[in-house]
């Protein structure tokens, strides 16, 4: 953890610092005075040594302030407390009824193996997979929001009951977005349990089918499906900019591309460390988690 | 296919005509293994077992073909006896044995437990057999839930058919398997992979123990195990018999194993027996000649000793398109043009010796194939 945490920052530092050319003159901009650059640097603190200025970058991950943006002169962290609550409040929902979903429907499908159900099940997930999120967004958005007018066709509010009349869609367009991949990858996973010798001792013990499956193929299928998971967790937090950005929501998914549109290096510093973080973090919930579903993981 | 039917269900009573003859007191004490056999009432009958996996390919998945993995088998367990079948890997003793126990659907053919056919039972009653059919898989490593302790793994089977009466009497019994197999009950809370092989599959044991039955499929059970703890696995399942009154399906490929352990010993080439008879009159006297390539192939310890290697030439040939005739005439060292054509039925080529092979000369007459 601690190795890895120290390489991200000084990875990120090196990037942006030593190979990103030199701030203070992007900053300025084209037509700025040699004097005015010296100024922007001064007060960037950019005049200060390297392993200044790297102490100064890891005090500011420890105590998470992050400055403030070059662009909008706004707080960092108030800027990404902003866009995470949007953001998680579009992807928490959809992520995890998905999942649920998806598990459910995996388990039907290895139940029904090698018939029209299964086969079906398959045909359709690989159709919903090969077709290009930008038509989900469209079509949905243009049937379900401006033809019918069920639901809005974008905007926000900020307060947190104005919310959800906006999310509605995108939730949708989230879920089914996620049934294609999730749905092949689980019954793949619960598929290969099914043939293990162990599921046939089940049998063998007299156990019924649905026992053999909630006890013996779901309990050891889920520690491939946690993996499958914890990789996909970050998502949560980096979003579906494409849909934040038809829907009008104003998640981290958009401060992030406005940050690397603007070239605004603290913000973007920022992400970066936090996206690590997060990385990390989840990890380590998986390796948490490993440990209560396999008794063969013992932690410490 | 109704003809053939017709002519293998002949070998069968063949057979079935036979038994009074075995129970001669000679033909018992000749037995290797230190059970005798107590009774000659059949527990299992077999007739004309046939299972077929279909083979399906195209767009529509229609089937193309499909591998005889077991074409027609005729067999007998008797009460108490230990039944050892024998044959090369993919010959189809697996698929019999499991078929035998109701793990496998048979195609076609009847299994009769005590009488009482158990070819289609389903459901409840099905679950029900589990209590008195059971079986010892090959591989201890992956037939275990690795994420289930050993004391849940052995009480699943109590709890699913409700055979204790308490927690506490549940552990106990659990306890108690573990004794009765040779483990320690206090290891009642560890996991699978903290037990060596042999260990393993004494859990596995004692997993089948469970319910208390009184026909154990013992498929392949030391195939995984080193050689000094095969020994040790033998000797516990060959205790267990004579303690708790067992009759065992004895499905291994290696012959000495086999010799050791079973009362009698079929043979079985690409999903058909080719030869029965008591372990040492088939060891002493092989007439099929397949079973003589096979116990020619043990090896003999003294270099000196080894004299008469019948060293068969080709491979095992696909079981989806099966040889016509005698499925072996194509290995056959005394093939003749007859072979190729007619399908050879298990007869009585010597007491309580069958031989599926009309080449084999027969001691005790023609009588039985009639």
């Amino acid at each position: 953890m601690i190795p890895i945490l120290i390489g991200v920052t000084l990875l990120t530092f090196m990037l942006f610092n030593i190979f990103g050319g030199d701030p203070a003159q992007r900053f300025a901009g084209k037509h700025a005075t040699v004097e005015q650059v010296q100024t922007i640097r001064a007060e960037l603190g950019l005049d200060r040594s390297l392993p200044e200025q790297y102490l100064f970058f890891v005090k500011q991950i420890a105590t998470a302030d992050y400055g403030r943006s070059w662009a909008s002169k706004q707080l960092i962290s108030t800027m990404i407390g902003d866009g995470l609550g949007a953001t998680l409040s579009l992807t928490v929902p959809a992520f995890f009824s998905s999942i649920v979903f998806c598990i459910g429907l995996a388990l039907f499908a290895v139940w029904g193996r090698g018939t029209i159900l299964d086969k079906g099940t398959v045909v359709t997930c690989l159709a919903l997979l090969s077709i290009s999120s930008l038509v989900y967004i469209l079509a949905l958005q243009y049937l379900l929001a401006f033809r019918t007018g069920i639901f809005p066709i974008s905007g926000w509010d900020p307060s947190w009951i104005g919310r959800w009349q906006y999310l509605y869609l995108p939730w949708i367009i989230l879920f089914v977005l996620s049934l294609g991949p999730n749905i092949l990858i689980y019954r793949t996973v619960i598929m290969d349990e099914v043939f293990q010798d162990y599921v046939r001792t089940a049998r063998a013990k007299g156990m019924s089918e649905q026992k053999v499956f909630a006890k013996h193929v779901l309990k050891n299928a889920m520690i491939p499906i946690i993996t499958v998971i914890v990789i996909e967790m970050p998502f949560l937090i980096t979003g579906s900019v494409l849909i934040e950005n038809f829907f009008g929501i104003p998640g981290l998914g958009g401060t992030l591309i406005k940050a690397l549109n603007d070239s605004d290096f603290p913000t973007i510093k920022a992400f970066t460390v936090i996206s690590a973080l997060t990385y990390m973090v989840f990890n380590l919930l998986a390796d948490v988690l490993y440990s209560v579903v396999d008794p063969r993981v013992k932690l410490g | 296919m109704a003809n053939q039917t017709q002519v293998t269900s002949d070998a069968s009573h063949a057979k079935k005509a036979s038994p009074p003859q075995g129970t001669s007191p000679g033909a018992a004490s000749a037995s290797s293994s230190p059970v005798k056999i107590t009774g000659v009432s059949p527990l299992i009958q077999i007739k004309d077992l046939t299972k077929s996996f279909p083979i399906k390919g195209g767009l529509l998945g229609r089937e193309v073909a499909s591998v005889k993995a077991v074409q027609g088998v005729n067999l007998e367990i008797r009460k108490g006896e230990t039944l050892g079948l024998v044959g090369e890997s993919g010959c189809g003793k697996s698929t019999l044995g499991r078929a035998i126990i109701r793990l496998i659907e048979p195609t076609s053919g009847q299994i009769l437990l005590d009488g009482k056919d158990i070819t289609r039972t389903k459901g409840e009653e099905l679950r029900a057999l589990r209590r008195r059919v059971q079986i010892i898989f090959q591989d201890p490593y992956a037939s275990l839930n690795p994420r289930m302790t050993v004391g849940s793994i052995i009480a699943e089977p109590l709890e699913i058919h409700k055979l204790f009466n308490s927690r506490k009497d549940r552990e106990d019994r659990v306890k108690q398997l573990l004794d009765t197999v040779g483990l320690r009950p206090e290891h009642i809370n560890r996991y699978p992979h903290e037990f060596s092989g042999g260990q393993r599959q004494r859990i596995g044991i004692a997993r089948a123990l469970a319910v208390d039955p009184e026909f154990i499929v013992c498929d392949e059970p030391v195939s995984a195990l080193d050689v000094s703890i095969q020994a040790q696995v033998i000797n516990l399942l060959m205790d267990l018999q004579q303690k708790l009154g067992l009759t065992y399906l004895f499905i291994a490929h290696d012959l000495k194993v086999v010799e050791h352990i079973s009362n009698r010993v079929a043979v079985m080439y690409l999903g058909r027996v080719v030869e029965l008879a008591e372990a040492e009159e088939l060891y002493r006297n092989p007439t099929h000649p397949y079973t003589k390539a096979l116990l020619s192939a043990i090896p003999v310890p003294d270099p000196r000793k080894r004299e008469g290697r019948v060293i068969l030439t080709g491979d095992v040939p696909s079981p989806i398109h099966p040889p016509s005739g005698c499925h072996f005439h194509p290995r056959c060292p005394i093939m003749i043009e007859d072979c190729k054509k007619t399908d050879p039925k298990l007869r009585a080529t010597r007491t309580e010796h069958f031989t599926a092979c009309i080449r084999a000369k027969s001691e005790v007459g023609e009588v039985a194939v009639q």
